[in-house]
């Protein structure tokens, strides 16, 4: 187990590498520079800037001294924000966005567990079906039409909550996000938990702990759901992607001050490191979840661990 | 006596303050690039640093030149010497005195290339400026100078009537030097600033807001009504619409065109719409086909686009239709008008039709050319609908690209594969030559490569020219020459455009769209209303 | 587990729902097609006096109404249905190409080879594709090719990994076996007794990965990088739509309501067809 999670780590590492070397030389060889604006600057000036920033080096001396500067945990200054370190900016923003993932998460779990479960019990009955639907409807409409519509019914119209924007412990900043952002996950889980709860349930073992006589809750919640969770564990690897990339549009969609915004806002500018920096943020974030969900996912399934 | 009365005087202040501590909510576009008021470009950061800090100058509302951090000045009868007098008693934020040293500081890091400001460039009428930039001559070669702590002395190369307009610009505020020697260039940040405006920066959560208090040491601090200013930035339009419904924000940054109908009709008190120094118009590129040496093409499609409709239906009234690059409403010049402007429709089209055709082109043989703009809502409207005007009434083929902003200009800036651009120009200062200038063979921002001798030197007897009313006649010269050969098309003026709350007071629309927070005051804000 | 076409189809048949949604998706695909043809407007003509932004009615023939151009959005809601499921069926065919032939390499020869193909898609995977292909169109233009070929540039590993799996299980059985002993080669294996038993598995990811690949798109228009005007998709009129939404519903309703009912029928019919599948394997 332990030298299976060292394995895993270390493949960790050229694949950000990968990641670094991939986003670094694409947005080098896109056309137009971080100081190219409507206001076309004098020669002179824009050569001033350019080495401010070391870009009159050649390429692979600037990359290297971008990977230089990654060994000591430095992302480098902000082209746009001008006297900002991307450090600094992602420090800002991870806030905002690690606890909008992290409520998202929870509430797909919370939700999109409870519903694939519920339609489980009863499969082919009108809740099943009625869930079902709703699910597939989920997965169907992408969330930056489910925002706009969100903000329009209950902060325009019923005034119950803000329209957007970020005011820390402000909590009604983040339902409406929280929600646009959670349900296609929610969907996709309920949907993968009704699945693999229909598959268990038909297992021998069910049976016999039914004919134990064991309480129906019981069986289903403690004997079922344990072996049924393995499919919903393994994806969320995958949710955490999908609710990485939903919250660049969410972000948008209500003003939050989170790093998804930087990430566009950067590329448009050509703000190498800051976008640099976002992309190696989010890779490590997917790989390190993609890791814990491994070994959760060996902790519970007791034949992956004898292996 | 007098120390008894101002002390009570204080003391009035704090209670007022304590009692009722204002705030006041703007809108602010983009997220501002710095607060550095000589490396700023955008109009999100100019905004808060108008604030921050005060020049020599400032713009009243009607774009008239008042004195600022400046008390009083002289100017030579040449045009060319400048004599400021600062104000008694001016101070830092910090508390320390500000001195003609601090403004003489500011402008030279303005010109410095090592800078890398964006408005450099125009200062290019201070004398020693040009040698600066363009031949790295040493800084103190620009002719501005503290004679004394109080006075300063600005020299410059040509008579120019708008440099007392051009010293309210960011770009020539003073600098507090012990703080850009200690910080360097990161100086711009909390903690750290040191302003001489009616406010200082009291904190700045990237993304989310900018919060300035007011500085009790400027000079006119008793005249502040708003003690908090807060700018959020929104990079969309629609959200900060939202955003101002639900009373979140005072002020609006802009409004989102489509909703302008609806808002007439349900915000009409709080929409302020108004004539703004900027043109958005088409550029040719007239050094490849099918432009070049082809004003009668370049005439036919500035026929074929009835602005009207671009006016009324795209833009939703927010804008002027345009025919000149010049736009109103620059002071003491009156822009010149093609006689077609005032013609009917059928008559535009029957002329661009014979100019069309006078060009060799016909149904069996249409024109097809290549329009470029960079991704955005109101471009990609814009060009399509024009295009659609062609292809309806000429039958020209026209094949939009959209191009992502960067790239956009640098294509645009090498005229290498443009044939039709998008094009925009926003008046840095109050004055024809703002637009004027950007059509000389030499001027970096032609990228529609026009080149006309004669035109230059009619700006160069303009530039030299003491007198205002023959140097008005050297450039309205000079306009109908562009009329003349169209190397642009314009297609609208723009205009300011703001929600503003009905409880916010002394909202001034002006030609400039520049609005001091240290002239606003909040009178019977709700409140459920005051977050 | 391989399912034959023809048993898909039966499987089909007998689930009802599933039925229904394969129906609504033919009539859908029909209307695609020939509605354009029954509309007076053409996908990019204005009418610059009448009024923009006309609500939907029978009398103008604008049975969807107009947006916020004066353009048909009936004529328009189509083209831009055309263009998404082009984009489906394309970059979904992309995904299809590589993902085959890398997964069913890996599977069929195994050993070192399959372990290394395999950690690559293991590093591939845990990249953020999506930022990549939002900073390949972001900074390439908008070429219309690159975009399928980017969606269909993420969408391939979920294929090569399931059709690896395929694979090795289906080279254990007797027809290949014999087919080996009798000497015939490694690719005529492949292309001759492999692949036609990965049809059905592949058609049934296939069938989940358009609907998947059209969202992609979508949302990639939703950011401002999709297709060029005057032509449009889906995702672009869905942004289009919800920027006026409140004026103009319709302009934001009926796209949605189109984009919606093709995803929802193609996942339901993608669902059956693998419901069926996992039966076969039972």
């Amino acid at each position: 187990m332990i030298r299976y999670a060292l394995l895993r780590l270390a493949t960790a590492l050229p694949t950000l590498l990968l990641l670094v070397t991939l986003s670094f030389f694409l947005m080098r060889l896109a056309p137009g520079g971080p100081f190219d604006g409507e206001r076309s600057l004098p020669p002179q000036i824009e050569a001033s800037l350019r080495a401010e920033f070391h870009l009159d080096e050649p390429l692979p001396r600037q990359y290297l001294r971008y990977l230089g500067g990654l060994l000591r945990g430095d992302l480098g200054p902000s082209f746009q924000y001008q006297g900002f370190r991307v450090r600094e900016l992602i420090a800002a923003g991870l806030p905002v966005s690690l606890t909008l993932g992290m409520c998202a998460m929870a509430l797909a779990l919370l939700l999109g567990g409870a519903a694939g479960i519920a339609a489980s019990l009863r499969p082919g009955r009108a809740l099943d079906q009625g869930l079902m639907s709703l699910a597939m409807l989920g997965i169907s409409v992408p969330s930056y039409v489910v925002g706009p519509l969100l903000v329009l019914l209950f902060a325009v119209l019923l005034r119950w909550l803000p329209a957007g924007g970020w005011e820390p412990g402000r909590w009604s900043d983040l339902l409406l996000p929280v929600v646009a952002l959670a349900l296609p996950q929610i969907a996709a889980i309920a949907r993968l938990l009704r699945g693999s709860m229909l598959e268990v349930l038909r297992q021998p073992y069910i049976r016999t702990a039914r004919a134990k006589g064991l309480p129906e809750s019981r069986v289903v919640l403690v004997h079922a759901l344990k072996p049924a969770l393995l499919p919903v564990i393994s994806y969320l690897g995958p949710a955490t992607a999908g609710l990485i990339t939903g919250s660049v549009v969410v972000e948008q969609v209500f003003d939050l001050p989170g790093i998804g915004r930087y990430f566009v806002q950067g590329a448009l500018n050509r703000d190498y490191t800051l976008v640099l920096g976002v992309v190696l943020f989010y890779g490590a974030t997917i790989v390190l979840f993609n890791f814990l969900v491994d070994l959760l996912y060996g902790l519970i399934n007791p034949r992956l661990r004898q292996s | 006596m007098f120390r008894i009365r101002y002390g009570l005087f204080w003391a009035l202040c704090l209670i007022a303050v304590l009692s009722n501590a204002t705030e006041l909510q703007l809108g602010n576009g983009n997220e501002p690039e710095t607060l550095d008021p000589h490396r700023a470009e955008g109009v999100s950061a100019s905004n808060i640093v108008r604030d921050l800090f005060e020049g020599l100058t400032s713009v009243e509302a009607g774009a008239a030149v008042r004195p600022a951090a400046a008390k009083n000045w002289e100017v030579s009868s040449d045009g060319l010497e400048y004599l400021f007098r600062l104000r008694e008693g001016l101070r830092w934020s910090n508390g320390e005195a500000v001195q003609a040293e601090d403004f003489v500081a500011g402008l030279r890091r303005s010109v410095d290339p090592a800078t890398g400001s964006a408005y450099a460039q125009m200062l290019i009428v201070i004398a020693g400026a040009e040698s600066v930039i363009a031949e790295r001559q040493p800084i103190e070669q620009l002719a501005v100078a503290a004679l004394d702590a109080q006075t300063l002395h600005i020299r410059l190369q040509v008579p120019t009537p708008h440099f007392l307009g051009l010293l309210s610009h960011p770009s020539t505020f003073p600098i507090h030097r012990p703080s850009l020697q200690r910080w360097g260039r990161d100086f711009a940040r909390p903690g750290r600033l040191v302003s001489n405006g009616a406010y200082t920066l009291e904190s700045w959560t990237p993304q989310s807001s900018i919060r300035l208090k007011r500085n009790r040491y400027y000079w006119n601090d008793a005249q502040t009504a708003i003690d908090t200013v807060v700018y959020r930035p929104s990079e969309d339009s629609n959200t900060e619409l939202k955003r101002y419904r639900a009373s979140e924000l005072d002020v609006t940054y802009e409004i989102p065109l489509q909703q302008a109908p609806w808002l007439r009709q349900n915000y009409g008190r709080d929409l302020h719409v108004a004539g703004y120094l900027g043109t958005y118009f088409y550029g040719f590129n007239c050094s490849r086909p099918p432009f070049k040496d082809n004003p009668k093409l370049r005439r036919a499609l500035a026929l074929a686009v009835d602005r009207q409709v671009i006016v009324d239906k795209v833009m939703n009234g927010l804008a002027l239709p345009s025919y000149s690059l010049l736009p109103p409403g620059l002071s003491g010049y009156t822009p010149q008008r093609p006689v077609w402007a005032d013609w009917s429709r059928e008559q535009r089209l029957a002329e661009a039709r014979r100019l069309y055709a006078e060009a060799g082109y016909s149904a069996q043989r249409p024109l097809e050319v290549e329009l470029r703009y960079n991704t955005h809502e109101d471009h990609k409207r814009i060009a399509t609908v024009v295009a659609a005007m062609w292809k309806q009434w000429l039958g020209v083929r026209t094949r939009l690209l959209n191009e992502e902003f960067k790239v956009f200009i640098q294509n645009r800036n090498l005229r290498k594969i443009t044939q039709l651009f998008r094009a925009v120009w926003i008046a840095d200062y109050d004055d024809p030559t703002a637009f004027t200038d950007i059509l000389h063979s030499n001027h970096g921002q032609n990228d529609m490569a026009y080149n006309n001798s004669e035109y230059d030197s009619l700006l160069a007897q303009a530039a030299a020219e003491v007198d205002p009313s023959r140097r008005r006649g050297h450039l309205a010269q000079a306009e109908q020459l562009l009329l003349r050969d169209q190397p642009v098309l314009p297609i609208y003026t723009y205009t300011s455009k703001h929600l503003v709350k009905p409880w916010v007071q002394g909202w001034q629309d002006n030609p400039l769209d520049i609005h001091y927070s240290k002239d606003l005051r909040i009178v019977g804000r709700p409140a459920e209303a005051a977050r | 587990m391989s399912a034959s076409a023809g048993g898909l189809w039966s499987a089909l048949r007998r689930d009802s729902g599933a039925l229904a949604a394969a129906v609504l998706l033919s009539l859908l695909l029909l209307l695609i097609l020939l509605g354009p043809l029954l509309s007076p407007y053409a996908v990019d003509s204005i009418d610059f006096d009448a009024d923009w932004a006309q609500p939907p009615q029978w009398a103008g023939q604008h049975w969807f109404g107009t947006d916020g151009l004066g353009r048909d959005l009936f004529v328009r809601s189509l083209e831009g249905g055309r263009v998404s499921l082009l984009v489906g069926i394309a970059a979904t065919a992309v995904s299809l190409l590589i993902g085959v032939a890398y997964g069913a390499i890996a599977g069929y020869f195994g050993g070192r080879l399959d372990e290394l193909m395999m950690r690559a898609v293991d590093i591939l995977y845990a990249l953020p594709f999506l930022f990549l292909v939002i900073l390949l169109m972001v900074l390439f233009g908008r070429e219309f090719w690159l975009v399928f070929v980017a969606i269909g540039a993420i969408n391939w590993l979920d294929m090569a990994r399931i059709v690896r799996g395929e694979t090795l299980a289906l080279k254990q059985r007797e027809f290949v076996l014999a087919a080996r002993a009798s000497g015939l080669g490694d690719f005529s294996i492949l292309w001759g007794q492999i692949l036609p038993n990965l049809l059905g598995t592949v058609a049934v990811v296939a069938t989940l990965t358009v609907p998947q690949v059209i969202l992609t798109e979508s949302f990639l228009s939703f950011l401002g990088l999709g297709v060029q005007e005057p032509a449009t998709s889906w995702g672009a009129l869905v942004n289009d739509g919800a920027r006026e939404m409140e004026r103009t519903p319709w302009t934001l309703l009926l796209p949605a309501g189109l984009l919606a009912l093709a995803l929802l029928c193609l996942n339901r019919v993608g669902d059956a067809l693998s419901d069926a599948l996992d039966r076969g394997a039972d």
